[in-house]
């Protein structure tokens, strides 16, 4: 720690050099010389971004940064990945050590309006949850009175997690860590009796604990935690590029275009789907792509639907179901909504 | 003396150029260092980034595990600040003592003729010196948490807890001095103020009479004999109250987390070893020639060491057992690892995570360590130049 606690100093210090001398050109036109994306993202959290043996990045959120390097480079496998804890992640990002930062991180005023960074979305909406041991009997949150409870540091968890517990007049014991692995091995080890995060969190790192089913969740959500993706605020051009890359994904669902019949749609005659396609109308000039990229998007990374399905829907060892959640498309009565392109 | 000055111009004298050499290089790092920090705190307000130290009388919001003043979620990170450096020091200064102690030990282990004991100490030394101090720490952690019992599988519910130690840490009662105390403080600190003079006037006696004075009983009765009869006598005034065991843990009482001493733990073992191989290269550099010719002059192996050896062997020692006293310092940092709430942990991460104002706040905590550094350096110093021996 005492060396991440350094490389968040040198990042700091750099941090100040590069806003001292400003970023001359645009994270595009950076982006497109040193041929990759730089992207931000966990220590590793299955479905969001997690590393398999041979170091290859996968995930709700490392598909983000692919889509991206799909509409810029129309190659999908031009990212480079940067591992992140919750607490080096802002750092990061604002000194320019990663062009984007896509790492469950949740949207919140204070973040938006004091770190000189925006939010273009989001890509998951979350809420946090509470795990517990089956054997304490516990069914409910609002019994946790006394209890000692494991989380990461830097995050808007430890924050929710007091508010709760100070609202309704219960004790508890805060044990933070930096390290996501370490909270799950302090917590299996029986330092806590809960395990607090995102509820996405707890349906992955349940994954990792000697035995995932002597655990449950607890039915209480305490806090909203919209998920999405982070860029530097000075660059409005790069932070169009990646909020449009959402919307492309999720407005090519809507469409019904995915990666198997996205061909075929090129020469669809519906002007929506022209437009998104690029077969009609200059709208792709304006974020500096090609008029294909988001067919190539959804091409090589799919539309958010598929997505969502390959990393942490009902088939995957999250199990994280989608129809009927908050995660479903707006015309399913769920809040996956994405302004049109035109 | 008038010809000479109108050819040596001031310039030409040593002690003014030397004195100019630095003014005008200390100027500059100002300068460098002012216009750095202005062009920085421009440039975050023209991106939006907020800057300045206002942030430390906001609420913080969060709370913290350990803490050895009242904090409360809904103080300021002025407060965490405290709270994190405090938890920093107790460390740091629990871990120097044993690690001195320690260290001390394994050192004189490693010169004894006993094979087996000495074997010992090298082995003690080699390990704790040559695997990282974060993976120790991991593993004591995990050493101290693995084998320990969870609070509901010791402790009934409801049941009052005198003792209690479990993978939630020791807990003891929580005491109050109630008011009779007081006769047992001033007690101990005349205890202390005589010993002192006792020692003083037995120096001086032997010196002038060659009568010697047993200061270590006579101290030993007044600073701990004494309070503690006075404590008894006046009615033993502290009031204990115990933890008792709740739905999850124990409530009340004080308890010692299990953080906390896997990191005293891993902090004083590891440079405990650094420390014998500092106490051994002392002695040994001491001539042997001393030894022998204290025991012409008919002194006991026992008086040999205090008064011939070790006087001669701490100055050698004192200098580099500063460096290690700063590394344990410094080292406290690795804490947050595991969760124990010191300053880098609280302050410069949680804290600063949830206010993102990184400069300040790294600002802040390295010029905390570098005056903790400082002060420990000028404390040897100031002990060392005690000890130095005179030289003639
Ligand atoms: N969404 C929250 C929490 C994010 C967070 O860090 N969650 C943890 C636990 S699920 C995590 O991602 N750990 C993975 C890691 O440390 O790399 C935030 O933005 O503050």
């Amino acid at each position: 720690m005492k060396k991440l606690f350094l490389s968040c100093l040198s990042i700091a210090l750099l941090g100040g050099i590069a806003i001292a001398g400003g970023h001359e050109k645009g994270t595009l036109s950076a982006v497109k010389s040193k041929g990759h994306i730089q992207c931000g993202v966990s220590q590793g959290l299955p479905g969001f971004s997690n590393p398999d043996d041979q170091g290859n990045w996968s995930g709700l959120d490392v598909d983000f940064c692919r889509a991206m390097s799909a509409a810029v480079f129309g190659d999908a496998d031009k990212v480079k990945y940067t591992p992140l804890s919750a607490r080096a992640r802002f750092e990061a990002l604002r000194s320019g050590e990663i062009d984007v930062l896509a790492r469950n991180t949740t949207w919140t005023m204070q973040r938006d309006a004091t770190l000189g960074l925006e939010f273009v979305g989001v890509n998951y909406y979350d809420g946090q949850g509470f795990m517990v041991r089956k054997t304490l009997g516990v069914n409910s949150a609002m019994e946790l009175d006394g209890a000692s409870a494991c989380t990461n540091t830097g995050t808007t968890t430890e924050l929710n997690l007091t508010d709760f517990f100070r609202a309704n007049g219960m004790q508890f014991e805060l044990v933070a860590f930096e390290r996501a692995d370490e909270v799950v091995a302090a917590y299996d080890a029986g330092r806590c009796d809960v395990y607090t995060t995102d509820r996405s969190g707890l349906a992955a790192q349940r994954t990792k604990l000697s035995n995932p089913n002597d655990h449950k969740v607890l039915p209480e959500i305490i806090s909203k935690e919209p998920l999405g993706p982070v860029v530097r605020q000075d660059d409005p051009q790069w932070a169009d590029l990646a909020r449009w890359t959402l919307n492309a994904m999720i407005n090519a669902e809507e469409m019904g275009i995915d990666s198997s019949n996205v061909d075929s749609k090129r020469s669809d005659s519906n002007p929506a789907v022209k437009r998104l396609m690029g077969t009609e109308g200059d709208l792709h000039e304006a974020i500096g792509v090609n008029n294909d990229w988001a067919y190539n998007i959804v091409k090589q990374v799919g539309n958010y639907g598929e997505v969502y399905e390959r990393h942490v829907g009902a088939n995957t060892p999250l199990q994280l179901g989608r129809g009927g959640t908050v995660n479903d498309l707006w015309t399913n009565g769920g809040l996956i909504y994405a302004p049109p392109v035109r | 003396m008038a010809g000479r000055a109108a050819t040596t111009s001031v310039l030409n004298n040593s002690k003014f150029r030397a004195i100019l050499y630095q003014l005008i290089m200390a100027s500059l790092l100002i300068y460098l260092g002012w216009s750095i920090a202005e062009n920085t705190i421009a440039n975050m307000e023209a991106r939006d980034i907020r800057a300045g130290f206002g942030f430390l009388d906001e609420t913080a919001g969060f709370s913290i595990m350990m803490s050895l003043v009242p904090y409360e979620p809904g103080d300021t990170y002025g407060r965490v600040f405290l709270v994190g450096l405090l938890n920093t020091l107790l460390v740091a200064g629990i871990g120097v003592v044993f690690a001195t102690m320690v260290g001390f030990l394994v050192g004189i282990m490693r010169l004894s003729q006993n094979w087996v004991v000495s074997r010992l100490a090298t082995i003690y030394v080699e390990i704790f010196r040559n695997v990282p101090l974060l993976l120790q720490i991991l593993f004591w952690y995990t050493a101290v948490l693995k084998p320990l019992p969870g609070p509901r599988q010791v402790f009934e519910r409801n049941t009052e807890i005198y003792f209690g130690i479990s993978n939630r840490g020791i807990t003891v009662p929580e005491f109050i001095f109630l008011e009779n105390f007081s006769f047992t403080t001033w007690t101990a600190l005349l205890g202390i103020l005589f010993t002192i003079g006792i020692h003083r006037w037995a120096k001086q006696r032997q010196a002038t009479t060659g009568e010697q004075f047993p200061v270590f009983f006579a101290g030993l009765g007044l600073t701990i004999g004494l309070p503690i009869l006075v404590f008894l006598l006046s009615g033993a005034p502290v009031e204990f109250t115990p933890a008792k065991m709740g739905r999850f843990n124990l409530a009340g009482g004080i308890t010692i987390i299990p953080e906390f001493l896997a990191v005293l733990l891993s902090l004083v073992l590891y440079t405990a070893s650094f420390i014998a191989e500092i106490v051994r290269a002392g002695i040994q550099a001491v001539n042997y020639g001393q030894t022998e010719a204290s025991r012409a002059l008919g002194l006991r192996n026992g008086t040999t060491l205090k008064l011939v050896i070790i006087p001669q062997a701490l100055r050698i020692i004192i200098p580099p057992m500063t460096s290690q006293y700063l590394n344990l310092t410094k080292n406290t940092s690795l804490a947050a690892a595991i969760a124990y709430p010191d300053l880098v942990a609280t302050f410069a991460g949680t804290a600063l995570n949830q206010n993102g104002q990184a400069l300040e706040t790294l600002a802040i905590t390295m010029t905390v360590y570098l005056s903790l550094s400082l002060l420990t350096s000028a404390l040897m110093n100031w002990f060392n130049s005690r000890v130095k021996l005179v030289e003639r």
